[in-house]
C-alpha cells in the first residue's frame, strides 16, 4: 500500500489527462483489491469477543503505553501495547474487574502507566497544587485591591472650594472669584 | 527594585524545575518492583533444553538477572562489559532471553510451528552468544515475553539486581554503563552479600 501510494506522490504534477484517468482506475482497483488482503491478517484476533474488546478498549485508553509515551495503550502499535493489550483480554476473560486490570499493570510498571494518577500523599501537591496556587493568588489580589482602594480615597474638600463649587452650581451669573487667588 | 524581585523570584523558580524536568530521562520509568520479591517463573534453558531455571534456584546468593536478546541493539553494547565483569568472577549473572524470534520485528509466529519457534530461539540466541560471547551462568528463554511482562520489562535490555532472599534491589534500564557498574551495582552487591 504504502510503496503505492509514495510512487503515486513521486509522479510529475502535471500529466495528460488521459494518462491521469487511467492511473486512477488503476489506483482504486488496486486499492480495492488490495485493502481486504492487507488487513485479513490484523484483524483476526480482535473479533474474537466484542465484549471484551470493548472493556479492553476502555481500560487500555486510560493507560499510557511505556515505549511511545504519549500514547495510550489502546492507540499504540508498539509490540509491548500489543502485549499488554493481549494480557489485560486475557484478564477480563478470567473475569477480573477494572480496577484488578489496573492493579495488575501498576504493580508491574508503577503509577507511571496510569494517565489519571492516584489521590495519595506523595501527589497531594500534583492534585492540589493548582488550587494552592490559585487561593495564594485570590488573597494576592484581595490585598492588591484594598491598599490600592486606600490609597484612592478623594481628598477632602475644603471649605473655600466647597463654596466656589456651590457658587458655580447654583448658576449664579457672576462668576466669583476664589478668595485665596484674590 | 523591590518590584522586580518577585518576578525574578518566580522567574528563577521555574527556571530550576525546568533544568530538573530537563534533565531527566522520561524513558527512565522507575520500577516499583524494586523492593519487592522477584516474581517467580520457571522457564527452560537455552544450553540444555530439557532442564528449566527459576529464580528460586538462586536462593541465598546476590545476583544479576539480565534480559537480553540478539536483535537487541543495545544489548550488544553492554555485552562486552558483562563478558569482562563476568570474567572476573562478579556476580553470578543469569539472561532471561526475552521475545528472540516475536521480538525480531520480522518473523510472524502465527506461521510458525510450536516447535519451530523454540528451534529458532536457540539456533539465533546460541549463534549470537558464541559471536559476542556468553557471560551468563545461563539463559533462561522468554519466549512469549510473559515474565517480561511480570518484571515490568518495556525495553531492552534491563538488569536487575536480586538478593540472597530473592528481593529485587535494583533496576537498571537500559545498558549498563561503566558508571553504573562500579557507582551503583557493585556497591550495593557488596552491601547485599553482607546480609544474611
Amino acid at each position: 500500500m504504502l510503496r503505492l501510494s509514495r510512487s503515486l506522490h513521486a509522479l510529475p504534477a502535471r500529466v495528460d489527462t488521459s494518462v491521469n484517468k487511467t492511473l486512477a482506475t488503476l489506483a482504486t482497483a488496486a486499492l480495492l483489491g488490495m485493502t481486504p488482503v492487507a488487513h485479513a491478517g490484523e484483524a483476526a484476533p480482535l473479533a474474537a469477543d466484542p465484549v471484551v474488546e470493548a472493556r479492553m478498549i476502555a481500560i487500555s485508553e486510560e493507560l499510557r503505553c511505556l515505549v511511545c509515551q504519549n500514547e495510550s495503550l489502546a492507540a499504540s502499535h508498539a509490540e509491548l501495547a500489543e502485549d499488554l493489550r493481549r494480557e489485560v483480554r486475557s484478564l477480563i476473560r478470567d473475569g477480573k474487574s477494572d480496577a484488578e486490570v489496573r492493579d495488575y499493570l501498576v504493580s508491574r510498571y508503577g503509577d507511571f502507566v496510569l494517565y489519571r494518577p492516584p489521590v495519595k500523599p506523595t501527589t497531594w501537591l500534583l492534585w492540589f497544587g493548582p488550587f494552592l496556587i490559585l487561593a495564594a493568588a485570590i488573597i494576592g489580589l484581595i490585598a492588591y485591591l484594598r491598599r490600592r482602594a486606600s490609597l484612592l480615597k478623594p481628598a477632602a474638600l475644603s471649605a473655600a472650594d466647597r463654596a466656589a463649587a456651590e457658587a458655580l452650581l447654583s448658576g449664579d451669573s457672576q462668576p466669583t472669584q476664589p478668595k485665596d487667588q484674590a | 527594585m523591590k518590584r522586580f524581585l518577585i518576578p525574578l523570584g518566580l522567574f528563577l523558580v521555574l527556571v530550576v524545575f525546568l533544568a530538573i524536568g530537563l534533565n531527566r530521562d522520561p524513558h527512565e520509568v522507575p520500577s516499583p518492583l524494586v523492593g519487592k520479591p522477584a516474581p517467580d517463573f520457571k522457564l527452560q534453558q537455552l544450553a540444555e533444553p530439557d532442564k528449566s531455571f527459576s529464580p528460586a534456584d538462586m536462593r541465598g546468593q546476590v545476583w544479576l538477572l539480565n534480559v537480553w536478546a540478539s536483535w537487541c541493539v543495545s544489548c550488544r553494547a553492554e555485552h562486552p562489559l558483562l563478558v569482562a565483569f563476568a570474567r572476573q568472577g562478579g556476580l553470578p549473572i543469569v539472561g532471561l532471553n526475552y521475545k528472540e524470534v516475536r521480538g525480531d520485528g520480522e518473523t510472524d509466529v502465527k506461521k510458525l510451528a510450536a516447535d519451530e519457534e523454540t528451534t529458532l530461539t536457540r539456533q539465533r540466541a546460541a549463534a549470537w552468544l558464541s559471536q559476542h560471547g556468553n557471560p551468563y551462568l545461563l539463559s533462561a528463554l522468554d519466549m512469549d515475553g510473559r515474565v517480561g511482562i511480570d518484571y515490568g520489562v518495556y525495553g531492552v535490555p534491563e538488569t536487575y539486581l536480586i538478593d540472597k532472599k530473592g528481593v529485587i534491589r535494583y533496576k537498571q534500564i537500559g545498558p549498563i554503563t561503566p558508571e553504573a557498574l562500579e557507582k551503583k551495582i557493585l556497591p550495593l552487591a557488596k552491601q547485599l552479600a553482607g546480609e544474611s
